[in-house]
């Protein structure tokens, strides 16, 4: 059906896309990689010598590396584990029978557009704040001391807040997952007197596994990328307490002006990142009949 | 006596879905409320619920304080102005993509998400540096150029799993009856494209608005959006729970608003087809 004619101008109809997707990745992409190998700081001006792995070898040596690093996967690791099984949780309970699905279908999605610098600052003064937050409150009113959340537990916190943000996402994804089970399986599975466990463990959770890792894939993507949330809230801190791989290198690059250095761990960032990419692209790329 | 086991349960549901769904909107209830206290109020222990004098004080002082509106509309004008950039560009591409595939086309479209993946930071340096020299830094220009880049991916990607809905055979019954391809286009195909294109600009406007990353590096005080206007609360005067309760406020409805409609697309646009 389609023409040599058609072809080239379907062509020229993708070309601007492609070109600018193209300057897009390639050009900044190629200028960090340079940048990593030199000697480059904006307060020094001039200064652009060549320093081979100097950087990687700094940033990767360093401590401040490690911290957040680890940092990085904590935080990654426990929205997940939150996201993941409070979303098949709700999933599933949203999919039952009862009055006004609609309206705490959109109750639940709500936090998801909510703009992740107010959702952070939100959390942090009018709910965890030690001394006028609603939680300081609440012990106060029970006879317990208000417990400093983002003083005695950073990471963590950060980690409910993040999680409070996904938690629709996940959700969301799993219930439309979830309504493309038939549901003739399940009453047959009740009939042969399967209970709710096993019929959760043996048809619920196989049919569930590919929008698991779909949200898993497309959530660790962003979540490698959580900014935002920590500097609002504790700019990396106390230390490098909430310090992970994408503030470090911010405050490397914008707040040291260190551009070898912040554009070594930016690759390094980039590496990482697509360690997961690959899992995802792959799952989708099967999806993709053309 | 099973329909009264199956009310039971039903009622039970409906009570535990609530309940949890409260908990989780809870939040966002707490902000609007505090929005209309006083500041004393806000910050009152015990707390009160709905019994305080309401006040639309702090939407006044934010304003007057600290010019809200011009925060709003550059929200507005990078949210907009990069979603219509992108689509104009993405319409022609996903179109051909869709309905003149190639042996190269999957190759292309992975491609174009692969740039998805790219973690900001890995281009933040030569952005900021090339946004310095060329005084594209803290302006409506440049942040719209970014947001647009960084979302033109996902505009593509959505706008080419509606437009393979479109059957093939609709365009040679058309052909059949004598149509030309402008007319093909303008009479046949734009109809059936403009609920796809509808509801990827309604789920790229609220990725726009939300954007907080490269909002909060590239702009000051001049093009600062609301992410950055309300990242400015981060480190505060004083009393200010009420203040930021009504700032935020304004700056999240018209997004819930809008993401209310745009549920089953957030689906289809953030799971490139991976999830149906």
């Amino acid at each position: 059906m389609a023409t040599a004619h058609s072809r080239s101008a379907a062509r020229i109809m993708i070309s601007p896309a492609v070109i600018l997707l193209l300057g897009w990745m390639l050009i900044p992409l190629s200028m960090t990689l340079y940048f990593s190998f030199l000697r480059y700081n904006l307060l020094m001006p001039g200064t652009h010598d060549w320093a081979g792995f100097l950087n990687y070898r700094f940033f990767l040596t360093d401590p401040a590396f490690f911290a957040a690093l680890k940092n990085t996967l904590i935080l990654v690791g426990g929205v997940l584990a939150i996201t993941i099984v409070g979303g098949v949780l709700l999933a599933i309970l949203l999919d039952q029978p009862m009055w006004g699905q609609g309206i705490v279908r959109i109750l639940v999605i709500a936090p998801f557009f909510v703009m992740p610098t107010v959702g952070a600052l939100v959390w942090k003064n009018m709910f965890m704040n030690p001394v006028n937050g609603l939680f300081a409150s609440l012990a106060k009113g029970i006879g317990m001391q208000p417990f400093d959340f983002l003083g005695e537990a950073p990471l963590a916190s950060i980690i409910l807040m993040v999680a409070w943000q996904w938690l629709p996402f996940a959700t969301l994804i799993l219930l439309t997952a979830l309504q493309s089970l038939d549901s003739d399986q399940l009453e047959a599975a009740e009939m042969d007197g399967a209970g709710p466990l096993s019929r959760f463990f043996h048809i619920m959770l196989p049919h569930l596994a590919r929008a698991i890792t779909v949200v898993v894939l497309i959530q660790t993507i962003f979540l490698l990328s959580v900014f935002a949330e920590i500097l609002v809230t504790t700019n990396g801190g106390p230390g490098y307490a909430t310090t992970n791989i994408t503030y470090l290198v911010y405050a490397q690059s914008l707040l040291q002006f260190d551009v070898g250095g912040g554009s070594a761990g930016g690759i390094v960032a980039v590496i990482l990142a697509n360690i997961v990419a690959i899992f995802l692209m792959r799952m989708i790329g099967k999806n993709l009949d053309i | 006596m099973a329909r009264n086991v199956t009310k039971n349960r039903k009622l039970a549901m409906t009570v535990l879905a609530w309940a949890i769904g409260i908990l989780i909107f809870f939040p966002i209830l707490w902000t609007i409320l505090t929005s209309f206290k006083t500041e004393a109020e806000a910050i009152a222990s015990p707390p009160s619920f709905l019994f305080f004098d309401w006040t639309l004080d702090n939407y006044r002082e934010v304003q007057e304080r600290s010019n809200y509106f011009r925060h709003f509309s550059n929200s507005v004008i990078i949210s907009l102005g990069s979603t219509i950039l992108g689509l104009a560009i993405a319409i022609p591409a996903a179109w051909s993509m869709a309905f003149v595939p190639g042996r190269r086309t999957k190759d292309v479209l992975m491609w174009m998400l692969s740039t998805k993946m790219l973690p900001p930071v890995g281009v933040l340096i030569p952005i900021y540096l090339i946004f310095r020299d060329t005084g594209l830094l803290d302006t409506l220009t440049g942040l719209t150029i970014v947001l647009m880049l960084i979302n033109l991916p996902i505009i593509i990607w959505m706008l080419f799993t509606y437009f393979r809905e479109i059957p093939g055979e609709i365009l040679e019954a058309a052909r059949m009856d004598g149509a030309g391809l402008k007319a093909e286009i303008i009479h046949v195909l734009t109809p059936m494209a403009v609920p796809g294109i509808a509801s990827t600009l309604l789920l790229n406007i609220i990725l726009a608005w939300n954007e907080a990353f490269w909002t909060l590096n590239l702009t000051a005080a001049k093009a600062a959006p609301l992410t950055a206007f309300i990242a400015s609360y981060s480190s505060p005067e004083g009393l200010f729970y009420a203040k930021l309760s009504a700032a935020s406020t304004m700056a999240i409805a018209p997004i819930l608003i809008l993401g209310w409609f745009s549920q089953k697309q957030l689906v289809r646009g953030l799971t490139f087809g991976a999830v149906k």
